[in-house]
């Protein structure tokens, strides 16, 4: 089974920082620690695992910092090498009850899915993203499926899940819009943790993924009195643009614009505007760098709120006017379930209905088979400058080509214990 | 020998190329056989003794006024006003003008024994001087007497405190002028026409209102209805103007109006090639062409724009005219196109231009993408009487490198005009309707207007409507060797060479169209019949 291998080698790891550093995001991935493997499938960890075979799977910006050797030494004790990449994933269950349904994987490995009981008193409360025991349980440690040995990731022909972290996709949804949803529901995730009150002015720093799932959201669940969209190429101008940013401006825009829509004064008395003295009620900031830190912090009004959305490593930010301005700088990670109208919901099944809703399938904009990991990664690195935002692996030949060869050779499905079913998503 | 008048070329095969001013740099283009060139009047002979015609001027008024020594008394309230930086163009070899004009009003008035006398920049919502600008216009010793106690002041458009509001006309415009001046017992306006828009009740009525005043008569409407502002007597910005200057004599203002003329003597010696027809330069002219191209090739945007704008003009003094406001500006007139006015007969399907570095509010800073097209659309398309050069329908091609680049300081507002309401739209009515005041009122704009050396938050809005009437009459505008994005931003086409634009205005106008091209600067007002 072919997998995409990130192995614990602090060479490559370094090799790749100082090449992406150099030469640019994506392109220290031939001399980084990824590498296309042949390997048996991972052993499912328990009774109420599925295998599943993925048909598409992301590349996401987190991905993106592990092949770049760029990410925080903070995730070295909560995931385990070597793993399999890729944790935005729609894919078949393979095998035993459910066999050939299709499924989105919830990838955070919360008390749940570790066998752990009592529930952490997040995971109880439905904030799996919040779980406090991502390091434990009868799993090894791993943040989330892609970041953990025992579970495989979606960058490979074959994983397991836990039966708490599969949602069944509906009939009618492309695989596209399926893959879509998990980036869906961070975006949805962080909106709502924004608690955009109705008639604020919101600013959303970055037109990726993130950035527009995040727009997405703050569209459908909240009443700003005008978005503002910070849009680095045409194809992100476009596409926010049309998902329903009040305005798209250029990086080097910003402060110009927030100082006008919000009536703010600015300095210095002269010249370039380096800050504002007002600002947005909130930005949420999708790309996560020291200078997207910056630039909300220079945009957000005293007594804003910055919602940390993309992810961050280690960064090197004035935080004098957080201090001075009394801003408030919150993470916003994964998911779990938001308060909605209708009570809490589960965070996918808000999703699900967004993706389709909002038509996020075409944020699907360049599909890899496994074996060009290389170029993809690059493509993906560099997707916004080459017209694209989502890049993903397109598994599905191979998906159907390993079912036929599982069933020719007559290999027994595992069992799933009736109790456990996966989620139906309330498409 | 006499100064020879304005001149129509009609471009044979042997004519040589036609220069072409291009921002800091020219270019020399092949004109199509039968294009004609309209090329500026030689400059007309300056008065000899400039000092001596101003002293004339202020003893023997013209219209209902006095003399101005007359008009001056012990204990009198004076404030002599004064147009800023904008005028003239190129700034002026010293002594400018108005230094030379106040110091003769200041000897009068010391002579009649007034010792409170104010001067004020007229400036409208233009930015603030320098020091070392108001120095230049003013020399060093007015600038010395009276900066240093605070009598040197600059006009505030959003001062509440120093306006005061003289009524409203009878058409409902707002008459709102600088308090101190409204409250003199005399003010008297020391003006430059360089062009023909210049002077007249336009000098008090707008150089110093408030934005509440201005905005009656800078809008689309009135460009739209002024055919041309060039043209006094066909311009609906004239005329509302007009409006208010009376409004401004009945509610008791006391003017003394001076306004002088000069020639079109523009470039300094060392580019003395820019004033003379091509195929009459010397060999020296075409040495300083060659040597001033080749240098400019090799030197950076910002260098080169600071050697032009080093530029000092030798403009010669040809008339001054002190009196009633309204018969000095009749005469006015009449030296202006004197010297200005070149005969052309028709129109033609396409218009050319080459857009130099300068305009009236890019003085000592950055032609950026607005001025530009304000230059070309506002001001050359305007320079005629009668009718345009160029069809209702034609084409209108103008060089310049249109950079996408401001000056931060002077154009705050300009910056978020190109950014954020040409991205939306380029409809001068649009914009009007669903922005102007957005801009007008922003309290950052009019901070850094009051404080710093910032353009008011209104002015690009003004910059644009400049255009609206070339914007209504012509079929295109197309912008040879300018940054493209920034040209289409300007809701214009971008052509690499005047060949391509050429072929692109023929999409427009048909095959074969007539060309006509003004040789400008220096300055001329074409009178087509």
């Amino acid at each position: 089974m072919k997998e995409i291998l990130v192995e614990r080698s602090v060479p490559r790891f370094a090799a790749a920082r100082v090449f992406s550093a150099v030469a640019g995001s994506g392109n220290g991935v031939n001399v980084g620690p990824l590498r296309l493997a042949d390997r048996e499938p991972v052993a499912l960890p328990g009774p109420q695992w599925h295998r599943v075979r993925p048909l598409l799977s992301g590349i996401c910006g987190s991905d993106l910092s592990t092949v770049d050797g760029a990410s925080s030494r903070y995730f070295e004790s909560i995931v385990s090498f070597p793993f399999v990449l890729g944790h935005e994933i729609v894919g078949v269950v393979d095998g035993g009850e459910f066999d050939g349904t299709r499924v989105v994987i919830e990838p955070v490995l919360g008390c749940e899915a570790r066998g752990i009981t009592p529930l952490c008193a997040p995971c109880a409360a439905g904030r799996k993203g919040a779980c406090e025991r991502i390091a434990f349980g009868h799993l090894k440690p791993g943040l989330q499926t892609g970041f953990c040995h025992d579970t495989g990731g979606g960058w490979s022909e074959s994983l397991v899940a836990h039966v708490s972290q599969l949602h069944v996709v509906p009939e009618h949804l492309s695989d596209e819009t399926a893959v879509i949803v998990e980036p869906t529901a961070c975006g949805i995730h962080a909106a709502l943790l924004g608690a955009v009150v109705p008639g604020e002015r919101v600013v959303v720093l970055g037109a990726g993924t993130l950035g527009l799932t995040t727009l997405a959201a703050l569209r459908a669940y909240t009443l700003p009195a005008e978005i503002v969209v910070v849009a680095k190429h045409p194809i992100q101008h476009d596409l926010a643009q049309s998902i329903g940013a009040d305005r798209v401006v250029k990086p080097d825009e910003l402060e110009r614009v927030v100082r006008r829509i919000t009536g703010s004064l600015a300095l210095p008395l002269e010249g370039s505007i380096t800050r504002l003295t007002g600002g947005a009620d909130v930005v949420f900031d999708c790309v996560g760098s020291s200078s997207s830190i910056a630039s909300s912090l220079s945009v957000v009004r005293p007594g804003g709120r910055i919602v940390l959305v993309g992810m961050p490593g280690t960064v090197k930010v004035d935080l004098a006017p957080l201090w001075q301005r009394e801003v408030t700088l919150v993470g916003a990670y994964a998911y779990g379930s938001e308060s909605t109208p209708d009570g809490f919901r589960s965070t996918f099944d808000l999703a699900f209905e967004l993706a389709a809703a909002a038509d996020l399938q075409r944020l699907v904009t360049a599909r890899y088979p496994l074996e060009r990991y290389e170029e993809a990664v690059r493509h993906a690195a560099s997707a916004g400058r080459r017209g694209a935002v989502k890049v993903v692996f397109d598994l599905r030949r191979s998906a159907s080509r390993m079912r036929r060869t599982t069933l020719k050779e007559g290999t027994a499905l595992e069992e799933t214990p009736k109790a456990a079913t996966p989620k139906a998503a309330t498409q | 020998m006499s100064p020879r008048p304005g001149f129509v070329l009609e471009v044979d095969r042997s004519t040589p190329p036609t220069l072409f001013w291009h921002g800091e740099g020219f270019r020399m283009e092949k004109l199509p056989v039968g294009t004609r060139v309209v090329y500026p009047p030689e400059p007309i002979k300056a008065l000899a003794d400039p000092d001596a015609a101003i002293r004339e001027a202020l003893e023997n008024p013209i219209g209902d006024s006095q003399p101005l020594s007359a008009l001056l008394f012990p204990g009198a309230k004076v404030t002599i006003a004064f147009d800023d930086v904008s005028l003239p163009l190129p700034p002026m070899r010293p002594p400018d003008v108005r230094q030379r004009v106040i110091e003769a009003v200041l000897d009068t008035a010391a002579a009649a024994g007034v010792d409170d006398v104010v001067l004020i920049a007229a400036l409208a919502l233009h930015r603030r001087m320098t020091d070392d600008e108001l120095r230049h216009a003013l020399g060093s010793r007015v600038f010395d007497a009276f900066a240093p106690h605070g009598l040197l002041l600059q006009h505030d458009a959003e001062d509440p405190d120093n306006l005061v509001h003289l009524g409203v006309t009878e058409q409902g415009e707002d008459v709102e002028i600088n308090r101190r001046a409204a409250e003199s017992d005399l003010l008297i306006y020391v003006n430059i026409n360089l062009v023909a828009m210049d002077g007249g009740h336009k000098s008090v009525a707008t150089g110093l209102a408030s934005y509440k005043s201005i905005r009656h008569h800078h809008n689309v409407r009135t460009m739209q209805h002024s055919r041309s502002f060039m043209d006094r007597h066909r311009s609906e910005l004239h005329t509302s103007n007009w409006r208010m200057g009376q409004l401004i004599e009945k509610s008791g203002v006391k003017i003394f109006q001076i306004e002088t003329t000069l020639n079109l003597d523009t470039f300094p010696s060392s580019f003395s090639f820019l004033q003379k027809r091509e195929w009459e330069w010397t060999l020296r002219d075409r040495a300083a062409f060659q040597a001033t191209r080749a240098a400019l090739d090799r030197t950076p945007p910002a260098m080169a724009r600071n050697i032009f704008q080093s530029i000092r003009s030798p403009h010669g003094l040809t008339s001054v005219q002190a009196g009633e406001v309204e018969a000095v500006h009749d005469e006015t007139l009449k030296h202006v196109h004197a010297q200005q006015l070149v005969s052309v007969e028709g129109q033609s399907d396409v218009l050319t231009m080459g857009l130099p570095y300068i305009s009236p509010y890019n003085v000592n800073s950055i032609l950026n993408p607005i001025l530009v097209a304000c230059l070309g659309l506002g001001y050359f398309f305007n320079l005629y009487r009668n009718k345009p050069l160029v069809r209702e329908g034609g084409v209108c091609i103008m060089g310049h490198p249109t950079p996408w680049a401001f000056n931060p300081v002077h154009h705050p507002s300009y910056i978020d005009f190109f950014e954020q309401v040409l991205a939306e739209t380029t409809d001068p009515v649009e914009i009007e309707a669903k922005y102007e005041e957005a801009f007008a009122t922003d309290p950052w704009y009019i901070h850094l207007y009051r404080t710093s050396n910032a353009y008011h938050g209104v002015h690009p809005f003004y910059m644009w409507y400049w255009c609206a009437h070339a914007l209504q009459h012509l079929g295109q505008v197309i912008i040879v060797g300018g940054d493209r994005a920034a040209v289409r931003r300007l809701g214009f086409k971008p052509a690499s060479t005047l060949a391509d634009a050429l072929e692109m205005a023929e999409d427009v106008v048909g095959r074969n169209p007539s060309i006509t091209h003004i040789h400008n600067p220096p300055l001329f007002i074409s009178d087509v019949t």
